[in-house]
């Protein structure tokens, strides 16, 4: 996990209220967002969210219909894509097929006008780095899914642009490859020292990849933080469902203090505790979110009236690492919790239709408002 | 499951039979001595007197003539626009009167000869009368008339191609810096050129083979070779015909048969090339 | 500045590349189409240009004087010629239509199911003939089709029949002519719609107990649909128009309307009915048109995927 610590001093990229309308369908509503230099900023989101029209309106394929965008401080309005300080990486990677991969890779650099040997070399040092030295006189047809998306970065990555579009970069790719291929990128980023963004659908790939998510949802960047922020503090129910899977009850505040709240939920016998102040008006409509990995499950009742139910096992899928169980609870709520599966015999493991207790730790809930 | 596959190669053998028993009995018969042309003179064929009547044949040779300036003209014209008219189509996204355009050419692929020959007719003369151009008719009209309803093959064949590459290769070459006429010429028109020749043939062939819009736009002197073809053969069978028939068969048939060995060679290679490309890592 | 200059320009550019096919096609596509209409209510007239103009500048009444003249239009409804004219070549290309989808489909579907090797062979060889003369391939059937003709003569030798067969000017050429002319257009757009079929669905369907006959018509003729339309459409709005078939192969006692409006045209020099005769004709294909293109539309679209 790439979690250094942001340069916050540049400001590289600055999103000032841009709002993109296709006739009546709104792509992109007034998002405003600034990144930085050296950054692996992810925009995350389903599909159809928008992620795709903010990205291409930077590359300059589409021109926002209202607001501002600057980079490196210059507005980029009328700014073609062949004049932008900018390089993207296509999803489909877009390599052309009627050129070799050293073609491809020196196309970007004829535009420039650079003398023959200058091209040459830089392709050559470029080809050196995605280790793909052998393959030059290659078409795109005659390599692997990997390759082409080595020679697509390349490509892309050879005009050393101040900031670098990554379309779904890895989604092309099979499990195995995807895995190796993040870290190449990280490493990548931070040798050349080049600000990412970089659109996924997949959240597995955002929380590596990125230094900051930002998750959009109908248009709109519903939240901006580090991977950690986003999993363990989702600011709405939207986020905490969309990251990671999550058990979500709704409720009513009983009692608000500084410290602490508590809150009576329909679904569960007893209340929840949970050990932090929220900001909500009293007796407001809640969400209690607990993800699956923080609720202890056991044979035996816990200590304590509070932040626990009992229920009944009905399902158990076996994952290998851990085991996700579903547990009815006497209300009729299936819940969801995962165990990490620690020991190899399966002697001591709980098994379908026994009764069991769960709980939790007060910090462990989220509550949310919106 | 037998029975049926036995059934579908009956009819494809017998469809094949269809198409090819004419062509063949034109070829056999273009050897035949006898003037009655369908009855054979076994005595004193096969004979090439035909082939020879055909070559001293100054008005067909002429008109063939015609026939091949007017269509090798109606290609190029034809590609050039049909290019256009797809690429626009294909790729230039929505925009005011898309759908006109489209709808224009489409519509020469089905519209009935007499009625393209009738209106464009009518709009030399009407045009003469106004600007007095163009003046009288001859192989300027019938080009121009070839290149309309050529060009709607054209701009399908290239639509249907540039459908074939993915959008983002033209905005790849967008974002590594190249102008819009550079990513035409370096990506687009590269892309397209098995379209653009395959186009090429079509027009060719469509205006070397129309014979009803010709009637209409054409003049005195610019009698056109299917013209010429028409005109005899509405008069009755004649043997020479015969022999055209068999030279142009051939001709066409050779360069068809080169044409699909050099695809499948092609194919051949790039298929061997992808195994390779999965093999090696 | 350069900037919006820039934007200007690329605008002004993409305007001009679009505008090059635009006005071609205006220009000879859909103006000639207008002045056919226009013509078409206009009096005959023996000097050239052949019809008298609508508009016209009358010295004593000081005034343009607009002389719209519907009689064209009521000649070919009063004149039981046209109307007959006209079934009739609905009839023919309706017929040959049919005939032609008979001939094509289980070819079209034999093509698809073979290997791909032997897939393009075929295609090739179905082809091949419509790179050859049209004209030439017509008159072909005029040598087999003829009373002394090859069919005829084969048959008598074989003593089939002993009197020769009328086969050359009646319907049945005009059909064979259609169809034989048309047959590619027919095969190709089955083709590459059966091509596309998932050959698991009819795995599932004999799965689910139907039998090849039934899963063929409950799946595969259903799913062909698109294609056999477009085919359809492909043969029969030319065949409607169709001239040069029925002028070497077909009746003499009954015209095909195509026939006719050349003969307004080139013989009778009546421009003003020739162009009513058109117009109308144009209007009666003007549904099979629209449909055709819908086709289109869609086949360029499923493409882009």
């Amino acid at each position: 996990m790439s979690q250094k610590t942001i340069d916050r001093s540049h400001e590289y990229v600055r999103i000032e209220g841009v709002t993109k309308r296709f006739g009546d369908f709104v792509a992109v509503d007034n998002v405003s967002l600034s990144i930085f230099k050296g950054e692996i900023f992810c925009l995350l989101g389903g599909s159809g969210c928008g992620k795709t029209t903010l990205l291409r309106m930077l590359a300059g394929f589409e021109s926002p219909t209202s607001g501002r965008l600057l980079i490196d401080g210059q507005d980029m309005a009328g700014i073609p894509p062949y004049d932008r300080p900018v390089n993207m990486m296509f999803q489909s990677y877009a390599l052309f097929p009627h050129m070799t991969v050293e073609k491809n890779v020196a196309f970007g650099l004829e535009q420039e006008g650079l003398s023959k040997a200058e091209i040459a070399k830089r392709v050559g040092e470029m080809l050196d780095i995605v280790r793909l030295g052998d393959f030059a006189r290659r078409k795109p047809h005659q390599l692997s899914g990997g390759q082409r998306q080595r020679v697509a970065l390349a490509r892309a990555l050879v005009k050393r642009p101040k900031l670098l579009l990554l379309d779904e970069p890895l989604g092309a790719l099979d499990k195995k490859l995807r895995e190796h291929t993040q870290f190449e990128l990280i490493n990548l980023q931070e040798q050349l020292g080049v600000t990412f963004v970089v659109v996924t659908h997949d959240q597995e790939e955002a929380m590596t990849l990125a230094t900051r998510i930002g998750v959009m949802n109908k248009g709109q960047i519903v939240q901006v933080g580090t991977p950690t922020d986003i999993y363990e503090f989702p600011n709405s129910r939207f986020v905490a469902d969309f990251i990671g899977s999550v058990n979500m009850f709704d409720g009513q505040l009983v009692e608000d203090e500084p410290g602490h709240v508590r809150i009576r939920c329909n679904e569960l016998e007893a209340t929840v505790f949970v050990s932090h102040g929220i900001s909500a008006p009293p007796e407001a409509k809640v969400s209690v979110a607990i993800r699956p990995e923080k609720i202890e499950m056991s044979r035996s009742a816990p200590v304590g009236t509070e932040n626990c139910a009992k229920g009944v096992v009905k399902e158990i899928a076996y994952m290998g690492d851990l085991s996700v169980y579903l547990v009815r609870l006497e209300s009729g709520r299936m819940v969801r919790v995962t165990i990490p599966n620690v020991e190899r015999h399966a002697d001591e493991r709980i098994v379908w239709e026994e009764t069991v207790h769960l709980s939790w730790r007060p910090s462990s809930p989220v509550v949310l408002t919106i | 499951m037998n029975n049926r596959g036995w059934f579908r190669n009956g009819m494809l053998g017998l469809g094949l039979a269809f198409l090819y028993i004419p062509i063949l009995s034109m070829m056999v018969f273009s050897f035949n001595n006898s003037r009655l042309v369908t009855v054979w003179d076994a005595e004193n064929s096969p004979t090439l007197r035909w082939y020879v009547r055909l070559l001293e044949n100054d008005q067909l040779l002429g008109a063939a003539w015609i026939s091949v300036q007017i269509a090798a003209m109606t290609a190029t014209g034809a590609v050039i626009l049909g290019t256009i008219a797809g690429l626009v189509l294909a790729r230039f996204g929505p925009f005011r009167g898309r759908a006109f355009l489209s709808a224009m050419t489409t519509a020469p692929l089905v519209m009935p000869e007499v009625i393209t020959g009738i209106a464009m007719l009518l709009l030399f003369v009407s045009l003469e009368q106004l600007i007095g151009w163009p003046e009288g008719r001859g192989m300027l009209t019938i080009t121009i008339a070839h290149i309309t309803f050529a060009m709607a093959y054209v701009t399908v064949v290239v639509q249907s191609r540039l459908a074939g590459f993915d959008d983002a290769l033209e905005e790849a070459a967008l974002d590594l810096g190249a102008k819009p006429a550079t990513v035409f010429f370096r990506i687009t028109l590269p892309l397209i050129v098995p379209a653009l020749v395959s186009g090429w043939l079509l027009a060719f062939t469509l205006s070397w083979d129309d014979v009803v819009i010709s009637q209409f736009v054409s003049g005195p002197g610019s009698s056109t070779l299917p013209m010429e073809i028409f005109s005899r053969v509405r008069r009755g069978v004649s043997p020479d015909i015969n022999a055209l028939a068999t030279i142009l068969v051939l001709i066409v048939a050779t360069g068809v048969v080169l044409s699909t060995l050099y695809m499948k060679h092609e194919e051949k290679r790039r298929l061997r090339e992808e195994q390779m490309a999965r093999s090696g890592n | 500045m350069d900037k919006v200059l820039a934007t200007l320009h690329s605008l002004a550019g993409k305007r001009l590349v679009i505008g090059v096919p635009y006005v071609w096609l205006l220009l000879f596509f859909v103006v000639p189409f207008l002045i056919v209409f226009k013509i078409s209510f206009s009096w005959m007239q023996p000097i050239q240009p052949g019809y008298a103009p609508l508009f016209a500048w009358v010295e004593e009444t000081q005034r343009f004087v607009a002389t719209l003249n519907l009689s064209n239009y009521q000649v070919l409804l009063q004149d039981s010629l046209y109307l007959s004219t006209f079934l009739y070549s609905v009839k023919v290309a309706a017929i040959s239509t049919v005939l032609c989808l008979l001939v094509g489909y289980p070819m079209a579907y034999a093509i698809a199911r073979c290997g791909p090797s032997t897939r393009n062979l075929f295609l090739m060889l179905i082809i091949l003939p419509f790179w050859t003369s049209f004209l030439l391939r017509v008159y072909a059937w005029v040598g087999l089709l003829k009373t002394n003709g090859v069919i005829n003569n084969t048959l008598l030798a074989l003593g089939i029949i002993d009197q020769p067969l009328t086969l050359l000017y009646t319907d049945f050429a005009v059909y064979i002519g259609i169809v034989y002319s048309y047959l590619p257009f027919m095969i190709l757009p089955l083709f590459s719609n059966l091509e596309k079929h998932d050959l698991t669905l009819l795995e599932a369907a004999s799965d689910l107990g139907a039998s090849p006959m039934k899963a063929f018509f409950k799946v595969t003729l259903p799913l062909s649909m698109p294609g056999i339309v477009a085919g359809c459409l492909l043969v029969f709005i030319p065949a409607v128009g169709e001239f040069v078939i029925p002028s070497l192969l077909g009746r003499t006692d009954q015209l095909m309307i195509g026939t006719v409006l050349s003969a307004q045209f080139f013989s009778a020099r009546n421009w003003p009915v020739a162009s009513a005769v058109a117009i109308v004709l144009l209007l009666l294909l003007l549904l099979p048109i629209l449909l055709f293109q819908r086709y289109q539309r869609r086949e360029l679209e499923a493409a882009k995927r």
